[in-house]
């Protein structure tokens, strides 16, 4: 089985883009699951299941999303491994722009759109940075020159990596990305000593602990001041 | 220039490779490493300086930085080096129909200056032409179609670079969405195509705007107040003589407010090929030939017959009425006569 991470920031089109480039997949013969990460709340298993796409979900809850992937992503390749898929996915939203549980060896695909403005791209930590492929979707709304400076702003913060349009509605692009996602030797059997590209930031304060109240005397653990300068 | 070595990257001052490697000041921007004020520095020096926490909030590590800088180096030197693929030609080698029945021409030709208009109805696989043509499809898309550029297998590049794309698209939907002047915006654009003589081809590029639209706006109008005439006319100068793209392609055109003929003799005579996917007659016939789709299939490519070039004048001449009714409209005059 192929594992492929998808990450982008909220509504930038990952669930489109991944369902118009299964429709491709699905055409070369290849069984492909999908398991969708998110935060509190997600409508994406309807989407995937309607699409007759066999999807798990995990919702991370109170708990960091990205910490979360990284402490179940190897039980969900043991379930896509029992279900004998050719090409597993997994969709997560990029909550905080700092974080990415990008793995070492695993194709990992940065989405974003053309609409949310050319400083985005350097705004963006190792999600984008570190992607092996970076798909710039809605296009369609904004003009060839916009869609040349978006995409060389990008380069210019990931020259490694392959930027591919794709328009999530009508899936242009789809049938070209789907040629990048599946590779007959790059399969695998387990994560087991696999690392993550990016270490995650060092965050357990007691307010990760379940603390509510606010004040200097319950802040404990990693605690950082804002600088707002002198009167 | 010479390529850079990725430990050489790591020991030599940051002022030197800016020296060195002008355009990198980009690079060390947008990857949030203040070049200015650590000139004096090598990346090995200035990555001991900076203190964990930093690296781990920017989410920086040197090994990566200096690996990207290498790359991005390496990728903008063969860029400039690199006087441009001249595009020649584009030739469509047949593949075949939905239905797998081979596609009825030997092979189809295409060369710069030439407009070509593609007809057929809605499903039959117009759009999919237009991406085999972008992705330069070498029997491997459901087509089973093959491009040449210049009459030999295209390069890699075409597909994975990112400064140097095949295809340019005219959006059907001609919006702006940066909050920019028009100066601005064009100088943004120039600037992400490393243009040296950045004036001389905005102005070039607002006038010839301010020819198609016939109502002119001038440098510092916000892009996004411009009416839909210029908005469009803008585009359409700027893909002209911008853009790097040797082909373009056009997927139904609006025609409110631009000169489209004008529009299409611009896009030539920047030495461009131009497709268009259309229903409108003007726009079909207004190419040297049509290719017509069926089907997923290239059913025929027909040239234009004599008939159909003074149909076209004919056309024309009905078209230039319409848009003078309806300027007099529109400025709120009476009509008289059709003239
Ligand atoms: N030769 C072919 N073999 C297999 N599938 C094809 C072929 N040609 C087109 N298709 C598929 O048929 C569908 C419709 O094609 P396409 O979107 O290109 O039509 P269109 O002519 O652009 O339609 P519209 O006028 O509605 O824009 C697409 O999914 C496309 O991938
Ligand atoms: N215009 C346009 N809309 C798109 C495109 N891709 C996705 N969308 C729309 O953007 C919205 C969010 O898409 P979704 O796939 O749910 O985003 P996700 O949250 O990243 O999974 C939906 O309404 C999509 O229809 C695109 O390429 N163009
Ligand atoms: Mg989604
Ligand atoms: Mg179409």
């Amino acid at each position: 089985m192929n594992l492929v991470t998808v990450s982008g920031p909220p509504s930038v089109g990952k669930t489109s883009v991944i369902l118009k480039t299964i429709i491709s997949l699905k055409s070369r013969g290849l069984k492909v699951g999908v398991v969708k990460f998110d935060c509190l709340y997600t409508d994406d298993d309807v989407l995937y299941e309607k699409a007759g796409i066999e999807v798990r979900k995990g919702l991370s809850g109170g708990l960091c999303p990205d910490h979360y992937f990284v402490s179940n992503i190897e039980e969900v390749v043991d379930w896509g491994l029992g279900k004998d898929f050719d090409l597993l996915i997994s969709e997560s939203a990029g909550l905080c722009n700092r974080c990415s549980p990008y793995i070492n060896g695993i194709n990992a695909i940065c989405v974003i759109d053309n609409l949310s403005g050319i400083g985005t791209p350097k705004k963006i930590g190792p999600m984008l940075k570190s992607a092996d492929i970076v798909v710039i979707t809605k296009g369609d709304i904004v003009s060839q020159a916009e869609r040349e400076v978006f995409a060389s702003r990008v380069h210019s913060v990931n020259p490694k990596a392959v930027i591919l349009h794709v328009n999530g509605l009508t899936g242009q692009g789809s049938f070209e990305l789907s040629t990048l996602l599946y590779k007959e030797n790059d399969h695998i059997t387990s994560l087991k000593g696999k690392t993550l590209r990016f270490s995650m930031p060092a965050a357990l304060c007691s307010y990760c602990l379940g603390e509510t109240r606010i004040g200097e005397s319950y802040q404990m653990g990693n605690v950082r001041k804002i600088d707002l300068g002198k009167n | 220039m010479a390529l850079p070595v990725k430990h050489e990257l790591s020991v030599i001052k940051i002022g030197q490779i800016l020296t060195r490697y002008p355009f990198a000041a980009t690079f060390f921007e947008n990857n949030g490493i203040p070049a200015d004020s650590n000139k004096e520095k090598s990346l090995d020096e200035y990555f001991s300086t900076i203190d964990e926490t930093y690296k781990e909030d920017m989410a920086i590590s040197q090994e990566h930085f200096t690996g990207q800088l290498e790359e991005y180096i390496t990728q903008m030197l063969s860029f400039l080096g690199d006087t441009g693929t001249k595009v020649d030609s584009l030739t469509i080698l047949p593949g075949h129909g939905k239905t797998g029945e081979p596609e009825n021409f030997s092979h189809l030709t295409i060369k710069k200056n030439e407009i070509i208009s593609i007809v057929g109805p809605t499903g039959s696989g117009k759009s999919r032409l237009l991406a085999d043509i972008e992705w330069a499809a070498q029997n491997d898309t459901p087509t089973g179609r093959s491009i040449l550029i210049n009459n030999e297998q295209p390069d890699q590049k075409w597909r994975y670079s990112s400064s140097e794309k095949l295809v340019a698209q005219l959006s059907q939907n001609m919006n702006f969405v940066m909050d920019l002047s028009v100066h601005e915006f064009l100088e943004l654009h120039a600037e992400s195509r490393m243009i040296s003589d950045r004036k001389n081809i905005i102005m070039k590029i607002i006038d010839q705007a301010n020819h198609l639209s016939g109502e002119t706006f001038d440098t510092e109008t916000p892009i996004t107040a411009l009416s839909g005439g210029q908005s469009r006319a803008l585009m359409i100068a700027d893909t002209a003589i911008l853009s790097s793209s040797p082909i373009i392609l056009i997927d139904e055109i609006e025609n409110a407010g631009i000169d489209r003929k004008k529009a299409l003799e611009l896009l030539i005579s920047e030495g461009k090929i131009v497709l268009i996917a259309t229903h409108d007659p003007i726009l079909a016939l207004m190419g040297n030939r049509r290719i017509v789709i069926k089907n997923g299939g290239i059913e025929k490519i027909i040239e234009n017959t004599d008939d159909e070039r003074s149909i076209l004048t004919e056309i024309e001449i009905m078209d230039k009425k319409i848009q003078s009714l309806r300027r007099k409209l529109r400025n709120g005059e009476h009509l008289t006569t059709i003239d």
